[in-house]
């Protein structure tokens, strides 16, 4: 079975975010970078289906220089390839997706893991782009699989319940906490994987049709105040609730 | 600009969401001077037509089709694009449920439109459409515009108004659209959670707890008050990862970002991962040991003292 995993480098979530001076962007200084939490389950699922059904995988990254640190760490965890598609950025949605697609098309891939979304820009939109674009079906927000020759039957989860979808191979997957719990890198895997050779792909600009345009912090509470100690403080709690802030 | 706005539906009925969805079309329609065409999908749509009618929609499109009765990525993907090939639609605005977020990428990559996923709010003027979105999980706020048309629009539930029109009348057609054949992902199961529970990014109120909840068993003093509340649980990131509740409750960074009337946040710390994702509730409420914990800091009336002391309490008040 040939698995690609689309993945991505983004801050730290313990990080703390200033905005830069361009204010539409973070600011990259001081910032520890790992691979997007949701791709470390996208990259294990990966690792055991192809323990269970042999094949390879492939993990993919697009971006600048920093990008290799999340392939690394994916090879690290024990993906076989890593492809590295060099933009200078300035890509939206779509041209991520465009720009994935036409790297991932035609290469005999039988199944396809992304991250359910990014924990930076939280749109969770390549997955099912990237399917759309390669004309293959997609499951998103998987919280379980089952991975069978020729086809799998995953479960998603909405608001209130749980889909079951049955779907024939090729096909893309986007991975939800709970499907699996992510191996570590041993210490044999991040030394194999500072030896691996990253296949560097130059791509070209998509223009952008999305833009943008500013970042800002969300807007500061005003200090709240402390109600009082313990249970005997219900009672006032309640009033205001009732009476100040007239949500009850 | 005409506008074509999906009227989300689960289990055969219109979901709150789907109607701010067609209120805030509504308003962009009136901005851009448009047409406004809702679309539904499913079986036994003409009864719902009413409902549709009342929240401004100059037009309706039926897609009724058995084939759509449950969620499937192309079929949806596919009746939806019919939809907007028939209307002549510039923008398409639908909902970021866990729907939404599955079809509006999709969508958005079939039409070749400019997607802009997640709104909180939306902004038409001089032909450019500009929205605000939560980013990092609420610790920023990202504005984004649209170079060009066509665009899809998500708007995140709960972040605009539902506003009924004066009665109008709208045209409704019908629109035949075969999806089976398209459909290879198919929905063979739908297991819904036992119960009416709410989902904490739909509920007016929230009732949260975290690892000051100290047992598994003692988060029943959570539910009960939810119960009472008439509101729905959440829970910190280390309760979840400690089993004690299931991750569709999380709240936070790597859960759901969620912003209801009222939060009562009890035994949760307030790491900045968790008070990301619920910052811009109207009104928050934290009951903590330790005066010092960070959670008072974001909170508007906080309690000092055990939640397993506070929370029978606040049962029996919210009772009366």
């Amino acid at each position: 079975m040939k698995i690609a995993v689309l993945v991505k480098l983004v801050p730290d979530t313990e990080a703390s975010l200033k905005i830069g001076e361009d204010r539409r962007y973070i600011s990259k200084e001081d910032i520890n970078f790992v691979l997007n939490p949701f791709d470390e389950y996208a990259v294990e699922e990966a690792l055991l289906q192809k323990a269970k059904h042999g094949g390879s995988v492939t993990v993919i990254s697009l971006g600048g220089d920093e990008a290799v640190k999340a392939l690394r760490n994916s090879l690290a965890m024990g993906a076989d390839d890593a492809v590295h598609l060099k933009t200078p950025g300035g890509l939206d949605m779509l041209g991520v997706a465009r720009t994935l697609a036409a790297a991932l098309k035609d290469k005999g891939y039988d199944l396809f893991f992304a991250g359910k979304q990014a924990v930076d820009d939280d749109c969770g939109a390549v997955g099912p782009m990237v399917a759309t674009l390669l004309d293959i079906p997609h499951v998103s927000v998987v919280t379980k699989l089952e991975v069978e020759t020729d086809k799998l039957i995953a479960e998603r989860e909405f608001e209130t319940g749980t889909e079951v979808y049955e779907v024939p191979l090729p096909a893309l997957i986007t991975t939800q906490k709970g499907l699996n719990e992510p191996r570590y890198a041993s210490l044999k895997g991040i030394m194999m994987a500072k030896k691996k050779t990253i296949e560097e792909v130059d791509v070209e600009q998509i223009t952008a049709k999305a833009e943008t345009v500013g970042l800002a912090y969300p807007p500061m509470r005003p200090p709240g105040k402390i109600v009082g100690e313990g249970a005997e403080a219900v009672p006032e709690l309640i009033r205001l609730l009732k009476e100040e802030a007239k949500v009850l | 600009m005409d506008i074509l706005v999906y009227v989300e539906m689960r289990g055969g009925k219109i979901r709150p969401a789907g109607l701010e969805a067609v209120c805030s079309a509504r308003k962009l329609a009136d901005i851009g001077g448009g047409k406004l065409t809702a679309v539904l999908m499913g079986s036994n749509l003409e009864n719902l037509t009413g409902k549709v009618e009342k929240y401004g929609a100059d037009s309706i499109l039926l897609i009724d089709n058995p084939d759509l009765d449950g969620y499937t990525p192309e079929g949806y993907r596919e009746a939806l694009t019919a939809a907007y090939e028939a209307t002549g639609a510039k923008l398409v605005v639908m909902t970021a449920t866990a729907l939404g977020r599955d079809l509006a990428p999709a969508v958005a990559a079939k039409l070749d439109a400019a997607l802009l996923p997640d709104c909180t709010s939306v902004e038409y003027s001089e032909g450019k459409l500009s929205v605000t979105r939560p980013v990092y999980a609420g610790r920023c706020i990202m504005t984004l515009t649209a170079n060009s048309f066509p665009v899809v629009l998500s708007l995140q539930p709960k972040a605009f108004l539902v506003v009924e029109r004066e009665a109008v009348s709208a045209e409704v057609s019908k629109l035949e659209v075969a999806v089976s054949d398209k459909i290879r992902a198919r929905l063979i199961e739908t297991r819904a959670q036992a119960g009416e529970k709410l989902d904490v990014t739909e509920a007016d109120i929230i009732v949260a707890g975290g690892r000051g909840m100290k047992t598994e068993e003692n988060f029943k003093l959570i539910e009960d008050l939810a119960d009472k509340l008439g509101g729905a649980v959440g829970a910190s990131r280390a309760v979840v990862d400690s089993e004690w509740r299931p991750h569709s409750e999380q709240v936070g960074q790597t859960g759901k970002v969620v912003s209801p009337t009222l939060y009562i946040a009890a035994g949760i710390s307030g790491a900045i991962q968790h008070l990301a994702g619920m910052r811009s509730s109207k009104v928050i409420v934290a009951i903590n040991k330790d005066p010092e914990a960070p959670i008072f800091k974001s909170s508007d009336y906080g309690i000092v003292g055990d939640a397993m002391e506070v929370l029978p309490a606040l049962i029996e008040a919210v009772g009366e």
